[in-house]
């Protein structure tokens, strides 16, 4: 396809911008130095994400990323960094690891690896034909007929990491301590 | 009609209803507060009961300075109101006014809305910590765990609507409304309201604490946080808080009246008369729920933190989800 062609088509333009975007968000999660922008920056790199999916036409997928992500997770994060330090303006903590060329090959590797499935699996495969998303009522099918095994599966296993967290965070008293609240 | 042109007057529509609707909200708060507490309320401007009071006030807010405080973090601040705002202009795409009123009727209508509308937790947590004010971070924190433990109830309450409905689109459940008995040749109507008494109750004490209204506005508690996170906020970004505030009462009470009372539909009127009619009838709708809710805030003291997670916690979640199997199982029976 040349830049021609490429260039007809609007919705090429979207995705460019787009894309732009959540990459630049993305870099500058990971190099703020303020932890409570490097959250912000994730927040606008999650919106661009979801922004492709609706490109994409999967509007269930890019909804629940705002649903869930930006709307909860994004949150806890943010009250979690503000409960325990937050200041406004240059954080005094360190919060860059000096650990650049790591994370470099590691990144770069996964690129290549998602790169590679991807490219090996569809290579030049064109879907023609779609022009809406999925009906929600065909996803729920899926998801609780044909996979409804995997996501029940899921669902236990962060069932379990959830209890586990809890067990961890939570310190049973001693008996001691139990009498001196009971008594107050 | 080409995309863009009818994107332009939904757009124009939006950019009214929004400062009209909240200035009438405003108002109608002033008035009845007023009268809850044997008062008269506002009196002069205008000439005749004050009607033009939210007006003077809107002008009032322009004049002023839009200040930002020494220490405050400038982009975050001065994003937050806009953040605050997408989140309830967000929600008027999906509402029906009427048969074939609906800006844009998407499939997945009701988890758009609560997606969309959860956006705005981010602006308020922003505006917050961007303050750089002691008060204003308490605000924004209690504002974030308050939101997040009202989300919950907020969400699983609409579940037991789309199981009866069997569609999320907001227009598929007013229609699901209209002819919910069908046999050949008639119909009879039922608001979901009847069925889901205990989703409704559900969905409008998460919407009231979602709205952070007294009695649930532990994170702007006066007495307490001079404002919360709204302390800094002056002028015209001030306005832009309150009136998300008080659009957001008006879209969510649209969203209740949609999923429980049937939005705009009346029994016995036909389609095409419903079409004008259509709109009248929602603003109706939701103007009980409004009424219901400054009656409330008028009522009740505030609630204290550890009350208010319990009742979140203990007490909405455990009776949405049971409403939720009990709900299905009817669904399945029947």
């Amino acid at each position: 396809m040349g830049f021609e062609d490429w260039a007809a088509e609007p919705l090429n333009w979207v995705f460019l911008a787009v894309a732009l975007a959540t990459t630049i968000s993305g870099l500058r999660v990971v190099t703020s130095p303020n932890v409570v922008h490097a959250a912000l920056f994730l927040v606008a790199a999650l919106a661009g994400t979801a922004a492709i999916f609706l490109l994409l036409a999967a509007e269930f997928l890019a909804w629940v990323l705002v649903l869930v992500y930006i709307g909860a997770v994004i949150v806890l994060f943010l009250f979690g960094i503000m409960i325990t330090r937050a200041p406004t303006g240059r954080d005094e903590a360190e919060v860059d690891h000096q650990r650049r060329l790591p994370a470099l090959l590691v990144s770069a590797a996964l690129f290549a690896l998602l790169s590679w499935g991807l490219l090996s699996q569809w290579g030049d495969t064109t879907l023609d034909g779609i022009t809406a998303g999925t009906p929600t009522s065909v996803l729920a099918e899926g998801l609780l007929g044909r996979f409804v095994f995997p996501f029940e599966v899921v669902g236990f296993v962060l069932l379990a990491a959830l209890v586990g967290g809890i067990t961890i965070a939570r310190r049973d008293l001693s008996p001691a301590e139990e009498r001196e609240r009971e008594s107050r | 009609m080409s995309p863009w042109l009818a994107l332009a007057i939904w757009l124009l529509v939006v950019a009214t209803i929004i400062p009209v609707m909240g200035m009438a909200i405003g108002y109608a708060e002033m008035k009845i507060s007023a009268h809850m507490q044997s008062r008269i309320g506002p009196y002069f401007a205008g000439g005749r009961f004050g009607w033009a009071q939210l007006i003077a006030d809107g002008v009032k807010f322009f004049q002023k300075e839009d200040l930002v405080p020494e220490n405050a973090d400038r982009p975050v601040f001065k994003m937050a109101p806009v953040l605050v705002m997408v989140g309830t202009v967000g929600l008027f795409v999906v509402i029906p006014f009427g048969p074939g009123l609906t800006p844009q009727n998407l499939d997945l209508g009701i988890f758009y809305a609560l997606a969309i509308s959860s956006v705005g937790t981010i602006g308020v947590l922003m505006a917050g910590w961007s303050s750089g004010n002691k008060y204003s971070l308490m605000g924004g924190l209690r504002a974030a765990g308050q939101l997040i433990a009202y989300e919950l109830p907020l969400v699983l309450a609409v579940v037991g609507v789309v199981i009866l409905a069997g569609t999320m689109s907001l227009d598929g459940i007013v229609q699901a409304q209209i002819s919910w008995f069908s046999e050949a040749g008639w119909s009879l109507g039922m608001p979901f309201v009847i069925v889901q008494a205990v989703g409704l109750g559900v969905f409008f004490v998460a919407s009231l604490a979602e709205l952070s209204r007294i009695p649930f506005d532990m994170p702007i508690a006066e007495s307490e946080l001079v404002m919360g996170y709204l302390t800094e906020y002056s002028g015209f970004r001030f306005l832009f808080f309150f009136l998300a505030e008080f659009a957001n009462m008006f879209t969510l009470s649209a969203i209740a009246a949609t999923l429980f009372l049937g939005g705009y539909w009346v029994p016995g009127v036909p389609d095409s008369i419903l079409q004008f009619v259509g709109p009248l009838v929602l603003l109706g709708k939701i103007a009980l729920f409004i009424f219901v809710s400054i009656w409330v805030r008028w009522t009740f003291p505030r609630f204290r933190e550890d009350q208010l997670q319990t009742l979140a916690w203990k007490w909405l979640v455990p009776i949405s989800l049971a409403n939720i199997i009990v709900t299905g199982v009817l669904k399945v029976v029947l």
